[in-house]
């Protein structure tokens, strides 16, 4: 192996909400809404020297045979809010907000989002995601507007929008020079942009933070998605937490940049993960299993089997076998999940199937196996080294700590593995920096705005 | 004994006087930090005022009310005025916090978790204020519609203002009714957490709302869940009788901008004449605040000066929707408890230069006010309606029987 300096590992922290993996039935778990919830794992996050909190977001409580999803945790803040007050609160740790482009417009996000930059004095990012669905179009003025195939058109221009209002304010546009009586220069501001998705012009209202732009992180895996975050986002979150798949991910996002002029240390690739501790191995191993019990309820393993299955099953035994009955092609029975959209039902089926004779699974069984199964499970020791390989070994640049309970469920890691990557000097001990895009080692955004010149 | 006054101060750049950032104290190369701004609020809840506004726009300040301008010698740009409240929260613990918001332009679901999520970060204390796009330039900021173009001439008159804007302020009124709906959405114990059924959540107390207007629908139900008090407090300016019937209808409290204590008897006839035909849905009267502009100073004649010689940098003499007042923090009570015996429950003071006029209000009119008996002299609640006497409501979906 070559002698080349050891990466960073890159650590973000995820307000956990509406999967089923947050065990709110645990005796410890606390409020899903409660500010106090968000200050103490934000201030865990810093505390462990964590690069970023991220935030997701909802635009319409997802529903189970007509009836409003009820097995899992629900109901959140509006994530810019939450992310305001948790400026507040900390002083290093950056601060992500998921905001979706398509029921949203340019103008209004871009406001919001450099104002979240200035009250954190530089620590903001934006998950772009984007959506189509009339159902969640039915909680907004435009209802279902969009083609599934036009979602990532209109993020790239909502995206590339936002970054003309931002830069709309040009370096040393605020004067505020009582003497001279020039307040801002003639023209701060002004902006015009025409294209398919947007025909906006007019003045911008606020002059863009201390990072200039704030940090872009992008989510999507399709060909469509990583050509995105390639040409667009300096975070990537993945969804490949195996070392196999991480790395061919890794490896195919890495030589998009060159296409656009981007180098590889421009675009961090940080797979969403969990995490088990224990003192030794063996009780890692049993409380996974306890964990898994807690997160794949039998009302919960229906359920799921019954969104993928497209029908109704009532009555199936959770803990005998896959139903045998087939799935209904075009049936919905659950709205607003996404978990299954990206293979195709029957093969999803044909998969479940397999795996749960090969290995003798319950229904109930095959599902912990399938949703439940944390990243990482061990000892703080193994766990540490287990995280430093994976980006050693261009997996990845770092990951997202997804605990499965709040507020506390961070507290573990921060204690025990976070001391330990440290040790492997792969960790920072303190800030270096101020801005978010400090933290990440990004270069500044393209047009750093001077706020006192 | 005489009931309390109520006081809140609207907060807007470094002040309401357009020339105000070039004053010594003021710090006009801050006002986009948190800084500045938790500086401002804690100096008004030190005062034990109820609440601070913060004025907002989806545009760039204009001198003009219905056109952008080119003007460089004002202040420009802001900030998002519910994230910077958010923002003050976590500083401050029993003064209400009063954002802005355009209701033209934005979308009524994000209005309503937004402001349900201040709620929520501040333990009860936030409000809203709703306001409409005058301007119809701000329209091509986003490109999906076109709003009416008022005229030097409407510009003048309240009345002309409002009836050219009327189906503008009708639409308020329906995303008011659609965010009210949305907080009510979740009755206040529909999480339930048990374990026996695995049920997170009580369905059944999760309601869609269904709301369906002329210009647009809501399903509903919110993403987030019932705000601490229930229903953050509407607020509405209002100078005319369109606003006015908005109010009756939509809000908790109306701010009025009566010029004189014979105006303020009109305007306040004028609001009951408004109210008779906007029937209230609401079971609590609504509340009455006035808008005053205050220049103050303990030197009898200096606060005067003082703004004659921002009205020479500005270049005109400096005019407001809301009476101007100059003068000493003793005739300024003198003025609030004259005015409020024509029936106000409080007043809204606009600071005309910051930090100078917050601090004579809560270092000179405030004690001023208790010698009087006619303010507090601790918070006696913690939460926005609480310190308003106003009730936490029920859950209009809540049937009390499950």
């Amino acid at each position: 192996m070559s002698a080349r300096p050891l990466k960073q590992v890159h650590l973000a922290a995820q307000f956990p909400s509406v999967q089923h993996t947050v065990v709110w039935s645990d005796p410890a778990a606390g409020s899903q809404i409660d500010f106090d919830s968000f200050a103490h794992l934000a201030r865990t996050a810093e505390r462990g020297r964590f690069d970023f909190l991220f935030l997701s977001e909802g635009l319409r409580l997802r529903e189970h045979k007509g009836r409003v999803h009820d097995l899992d945790v629900a109901g959140r803040p509006e994530s810019l809010t939450v992310l305001s007050a948790l400026s507040a609160v900390t002083t290093h740790l950056g601060l992500a907000a998921t905001v979706n482009s398509t029921f949203n417009e340019p103008y209004e996000v871009a406001r919001r989002l450099a104002t979240l930059d200035h009250l954190s004095g530089g620590r903001a990012a934006w998950n772009v995601v984007t959506s189509h669905d009339a159902f969640t179009g039915e909680n907004f003025r435009r209802g279902g507007f969009l083609d599934e195939a036009d979602r990532y058109s209109r993020a790239v221009e909502f995206l590339h929008t936002a970054r003309e209002l931002w830069d709309s304010w040009r370096p040393g546009d605020l004067r505020a020079d009582a003497a001279s009586g020039e307040f801002a220069r003639a023209g701060a501001g002004r902006f015009a942009h025409r294209g398919r998705h947007f025909d906006v012009s007019g003045r911008f209202s606020t002059p863009p933070g201390p990072q200039g732009h704030p940090v872009i992180i992008q989510a999507g895996d399709s060909a469509e998605g990583r050509e995105f975050a390639a040409a667009d986002a300096d975070v990537i979150f993945s969804r490949h937490a195996d070392p196999a798949g991480g790395r061919a991910f890794y490896r195919d996002v890495k030589a998009r940049l060159a296409t656009y002029g981007r180098s590889p240390a421009d675009l961090k690739i940080i797979p969403s993960v969990s995490y088990v501790l224990g003192d030794t191995p063996a009780e890692a191993a049993e409380r996974a299993e306890q964990v898994a019990r807690a997160q794949v309820s039998p009302q919960t393993a229906l359920m799921l089997v019954e969104a993928v299955w497209g029908r109704d099953l009532s009555g199936h035994d959770p803990d005998g076998p896959l139903p045998e009955v087939d799935p209904v092609p075009e049936g919905v029975v659950t709205r607003g999940h996404t978990q299954y959209r990206s293979r195709g039902r029957e093969e999803t089926v044909r998969l479940w199937r397999e795996v749960a004779e090969e290995r003798g699974l319950s229904t109930r069984g095959l599902v912990t196996e399938l949703t439940a199964r944390p990243t990482f499970v061990g000892t703080p020791r193994q766990v540490a080294d287990a995280m430093n390989a994976f980006v050693q070994g261009d997996a990845a640049d770092g990951f997202v700590l997804s605990p499965h309970t709040v507020p506390g469920g961070l507290d573990e890691f921060v204690d025990r593995v976070v001391p330990l990557l440290q040790e492997l000097g792969v960790h920072r001990a303190d800030y270096t920096g101020t801005t978010l895009r400090d933290h990440l080692g990004l270069k500044p955004a393209r047009r750093p705005f001077e706020e006192t010149p | 004994m005489t009931p309390r006054l109520h006081l809140a101060v609207a907060l807007d750049g470094t002040g309401w006087h357009p020339a105000a950032w070039r004053e010594p104290d003021a710090r006009p190369a801050e006002v986009l930090t948190a800084r500045y701004w938790a500086d401002l609020v804690r100096e008004a809840e030190r005062g034990l005022l109820d609440f601070v506004t913060f004025e907002d726009a989806l545009a760039l300040q204009s001198a003009a009310p219905h056109h952008p301008d080119d003007r460089t010698d004002q202040v420009r740009g802001r900030l998002d005025a519910v994230l910077l409240a958010a923002a003050l929260a976590p500083l401050t613990s029993r003064i209400g916090l009063v954002p802005t918001t355009n209701v033209t332009h934005t979308e009524p679901f994000h209005l309503a978790t937004g402001i349900a999520s201040l709620d929520h970060a501040s333990r009860g204390r936030a409000g809203w204020r709703p306001q409409i796009t005058s301007r119809a330039a701000d329209a091509a900021h986003f490109g999906r519609r076109t709003t009416p173009q008022l005229t030097d001439a409407d510009v003048r008159d309240s009345e002309l203002i409002a009836a050219r804007l009327r189906e503008l302020f009708d639409e308020a009124h329906e995303v008011a009714e659609a965010v009210r709906r949305l907080w009510d959405s979740w009755e206040d114990d529909a999480v339930i957490r048990d374990t026996a059924t695995g049920r997170y959540l009580d369905a059944a107390k999760l309601h869609h709302v269904d709301f369906t207007g002329a210009h647009f629908s809501v399903r509903g139900p919110s993403i987030t869940p019932r705000p601490p008090q229930g229903q953050p407090l509407v607020t509405v300016l209002a100078h005319a009788s369109t606003p006015y019937g908005l109010a009756a209808a939509a809000a908790d409290l109306v701010y009025l901008t009566p010029h004189s204590r014979a105006d303020t008897t009109a305007r306040l006839d004028a609001l009951a004449a408004a109210s008779a035909t906007h029937p209230r849905p609401l079971p609590q009267p609504l509340k009455v605040f006035a808008d005053l502009v205050v220049f103050l100073d303990e030197r009898p004649g200096r606060a005067a000066a003082r703004k004659r010689r921002l009205d020479d940098l500005d270049g005109a003499p400096y005019a407001s929707d809301a009476e101007v007042f100059t003068g000493t923090p003793g005739e300024l009570a003198d003025l609030l408890l004259d005015w409020r015996g024509a029936g106000l429950d409080g007043f809204r003071l606009r600071p005309g230069a910051l930090p100078h006029d917050l601090t004579a209000i809560t270092t000179g009119l405030v004690p001023e006010l208790r010698r009087r008996h006619a303010f507090r002299t601790a918070y006696e609640a913690d939460t926005l309606r609480g310190l308003l006497r106003l009730p936490r409501p029920a859950n209009r979906y809540a049937t009390g029987t499950r």
